[in-house]
């Protein structure tokens, strides 16, 4: 009977086995295999060993690439997740229109990203730009945004919380599962909304934050397309800065724009194994601070 | 219980690897040898060919189109539309599907050519009996790799001087101050007409345009980028670190490149409002085709032209442009022969010119004429030209001028390396990232690796 049952499930996941199979699987191990060639899609892979690793080592380009990555995820992550947690939080404080404000908050994150890189170049304008305007306003003479390499990435950090809106409403549901005798109680002992936002609030939704503070950690490594539209992809002009060179963006140059398609996926690889002990490190190191209601999991 | 698993497992992934080793790539080796007698002016074709990379989007291409069709004698035509997509190319010519004909950036083909994904054309030109001597010579050159021309070039883009009028006579400038003729005078302009309050440009006084315009001011200076056999690489030639270091200087007499790209980023440039007409910029040197646009947007705004020139007075331009070539693998090689040859012949080039001009009679516009990249087709387009008085007949005048004072960059197997590590030499300098001497010795070694690796891989696939 039960193995009637397994045959039956393997049956109804089969599409999606053989998809995966196809379209995931069997390109990642192809990718594995052409690192370890020079191929340029119209010649045959000639297989070359592992210069394309040792190349990675001696590129100066690839540990550019992946400062910037590493600089803009230290600085993006914590931001998106205190921000996203500062609205949740004012949302599920509003007693009224809370449907209306949960959708505006949400929409922004329905803007095509390419769109989002071009309003990064209009908004962050260092001479006619909003946030410059808005600056002035204080009598600050904001910075050069779009070219000064300091301030590219700071740029970049502000523009991604445009999209922080699906973050917000992830926290905002489990700030809704939160028992509310807990904050009554919190209550009845004098504690204040500070204390109780620290000592009830954080640690009973931190399993949903540290979600968050992985997936948007692993975004983030792989960031793309608003930096590759500012700072690379204007098609009427070459201007380009170093400072936006995000690995994903290198790899891409290597891969589609030289043709350098074996090198391209040794790079692929390299990311995936960076992620993988980033992420490992993060789980290990922040699991003491996520408190499971049914104990670690 | 485990075994089905397993089995289900390994039959999806021998599935999946049957499924997708079909997919293998066909390349490698040389191209077929192709000989003229497959070319034969007096053939017709029958059935489809496909053409990657073209829209014929306006008159001038769709006239051109038609008589292109009409010379294959039944064959139909399939416009595979948008800008040539390299990967999807690329992709075909690997899986042994490729178009019959594609249209690229001149300065693709010597990539495409060395990796053997299109075929030289030399069969085709004499069987054909394609008269290349019609065609630019610049043009040509950018198609010509290993002593064989692998594209059919056509269109000219070539750069003159741009610049307003009302900001030039106020400054008490005139065109000869911003035309380049005068490295001193050009700097000197750009101080007087820019205008700052506050520390906030409003005007910009003369845009030297880099990154893009660094080989015209290499040029200007006497150097080339690239050796004319395409294989070194001159990007530390003290005459190239001086040229850039005069262009970025002129952005720095102005606040710097963060301001003037700031108040460039903002201008409508396509619009009504653009630069010139709104009196936000005081000159530059641009592409002829910005003519055009400023006639159609702006036509009262007040614009003088000149060509672009070099400190010795003498009339210099950037060449680029288009071409015709036959991937590998291409099923319809002698049609597509025909096509790429009526596409460019001097009778399409007028008839086209003149669909131009009774579109521009019927709008009450002067034609501006079209730079073809075949020099006996411009000679006649030059004579259907209609006056729009000035300042566009200056304009018109100068790019015509402009045109026969071209030079290109030879083509070579790295092309998109070479040029990325130029432009990123330049805009670490924009960036202030670097000084000019700094960057582009930093790009030589970067371009001369790439080329130095793609040509050795083309000596290797050709001997």
């Amino acid at each position: 009977m039960r193995w009637i049952e397994t045959r039956a499930a393997l049956l109804f996941i089969s599409p999606w086995l053989i998809g995966f199979m196809i379209f995931t699987a069997w390109p990642v191990i192809n990718s594995a295999y052409l690192s370890l060639t020079d191929y340029d899609v119209i010649n045959d892979p000639n297989f070359i060993g592992f210069d394309n690793y040792v190349t990675l080592f001696e590129d100066p380009k690839v540990g550019l690439a992946l400062r910037n990555t590493f600089i803009f995820m230290i600085m993006s992550v914590p931001t998106q997740l205190v921000v996203s947690l500062g609205l949740a939080l004012l949302l599920n404080s509003a007693t009224r229109a809370t449907g209306f404000f949960r959708t505006a908050f949400f929409l922004p994150k329905m803007t095509p990203p390419v769109a989002v890189g071009i309003l990064l170049l209009m908004l962050f304008n260092g001479q006619n730009g909003l946030i410059n305007s808005f600056l002035g306003v204080f009598g600050i003479e904001g910075p050069a945004w779009t070219t000064d390499p300091d301030w590219v990435k700071p740029g970049l950090v502000l523009m991604s919380l445009w999209t922080v809106g699906s973050s917000v409403v992830i926290i905002l549901a489990a700030l809704r599962g939160v028992p509310q005798e807990l904050y009554d109680s919190a209550l009845v002992d004098g504690a204040g909304w500070w204390r109780r936002t620290l000592r009830i609030t954080v640690p009973m939704i931190s399993p949903t934050l540290f979600f968050l503070f992985i997936v948007d950690s692993i975004n983030a490594l792989q960031s793309f397309t608003e930096a590759y539209t500012a700072f690379f992809g204007s098609g009427n002009t070459t201007y380009s800065n170093d400072a936006a060179l995000f690995y994903a963006i290198y790899l891409f140059q290597q891969a589609f724009e030289f043709l350098h398609m074996g090198y391209a996926s040794a790079l692929a690889w390299l990311l995936f194994i960076v992620i993988m002990a980033i992420t490992a490190v993060q789980i290990l190191v922040t699991r003491r601070f996520v408190h499971y209601e049914g104990g670690q999991p | 219980m485990r075994s089905p698993v397993v089995r289900w497992s390994v039959l999806s992934v021998s599935l999946a690897l049957a499924v997708t080793s079909c997919a293998k790539g066909t390349g490698g080796g040389a191209a077929p040898a192709q000989s003229p007698g497959q070319f034969n002016p007096s053939a017709t074709f029958q059935g489809t060919i496909s053409v990657m990379g073209f829209g014929a989007t306006d008159e001038v291409g769709t006239t051109r189109v038609e008589k292109a069709k009409a010379s294959l004698g039944g064959a139909d035509v399939k416009l595979i539309e948008g800008d040539l997509d390299i990967q999807q190319f690329l992709s075909s010519v690997a899986a042994g599907d490729p178009p019959d004909i594609i249209y690229a950036n001149r300065d693709q083909i010597g990539t495409f050519a060395s990796r053997g994904a299109i075929v030289p054309l030399t069969a085709c030109i004499q069987g054909e009996q394609i008269d290349t001597s019609m065609y630019n010579k610049n043009a040509i050159a950018q198609v010509t790799f290993g002593n064989e021309i692998w594209g059919i070039p056509e269109f000219n883009q070539v750069q003159i001087t741009m610049a307003n009028a009302d900001l030039l006579k106020q400054a008490g400038l005139t065109i000869a101050d911003v035309n380049g003729s005068s490295w001193d005078k050009v700097t000197a302009a750009a101080k007087k007409l820019y205008s700052a309050p506050g520390g906030k440009l409003k005007v910009i006084g003369y845009d030297s345009k880099l990154p893009e315009f660094l080989p015209l001011w290499a040029k200007a200076n006497g150097a080339d980028l690239l050796s004319a056999d395409g294989k070194t690489a001159q990007l530390n030639n003290p005459a190239v670190v001086k040229a850039l270091e005069f262009a970025v200087g002129i952005y720095d007499a102005q606040g710097g490149f963060a301001k003037v790209k700031a108040v460039r980023d903002s201008a409508d440039f396509f619009g009504k409002g653009n630069q010139f007409a709104k009196s936000e910029l005081g000159a530059m040197p641009m592409e002829q085709w910005y003519v055009n646009v400023l006639n159609d947007v702006s036509p009262k705004a007040p614009l003088v032209f000149d060509t672009f020139r070099t400190p010795q007075g003498q009339p210099l331009a950037y060449s680029s442009g288009s071409a015709w070539a036959i991937p590998k693998g291409s099923k319809n090689a002698a049609a597509a022969c025909r096509f790429a040859k009526t596409m460019t012949l001097v009778d399409s080039w007028k008839a086209a010119a003149q669909a131009r001009l009774d579109k521009r009679n019927q709008e009450k516009k002067p034609f501006t004429g079209i730079l073809t990249g075949n020099v006996k087709a411009d000679e006649e387009v030059r004579k259907m030209l209609t006056s729009g008085g000035e300042p566009w007949d200056s304009g018109v005048k100068a790019f015509y001028e402009a045109n026969d004072h071209t030079f290109s960059l030879p083509a070579n197997p790295a092309d998109a390396e070479f040029k990325k590590a130029w432009q990123d030499a330049v805009n670490r300098v924009l960036n202030g990232q670097e000084d000019p001497q700094a960057a582009l010795d930093k790009a030589q070694q970067d371009a001369q690796a790439a080329l130095d690796k793609a040509w050795a891989g083309w000596t290797k696939r050709t001997n």
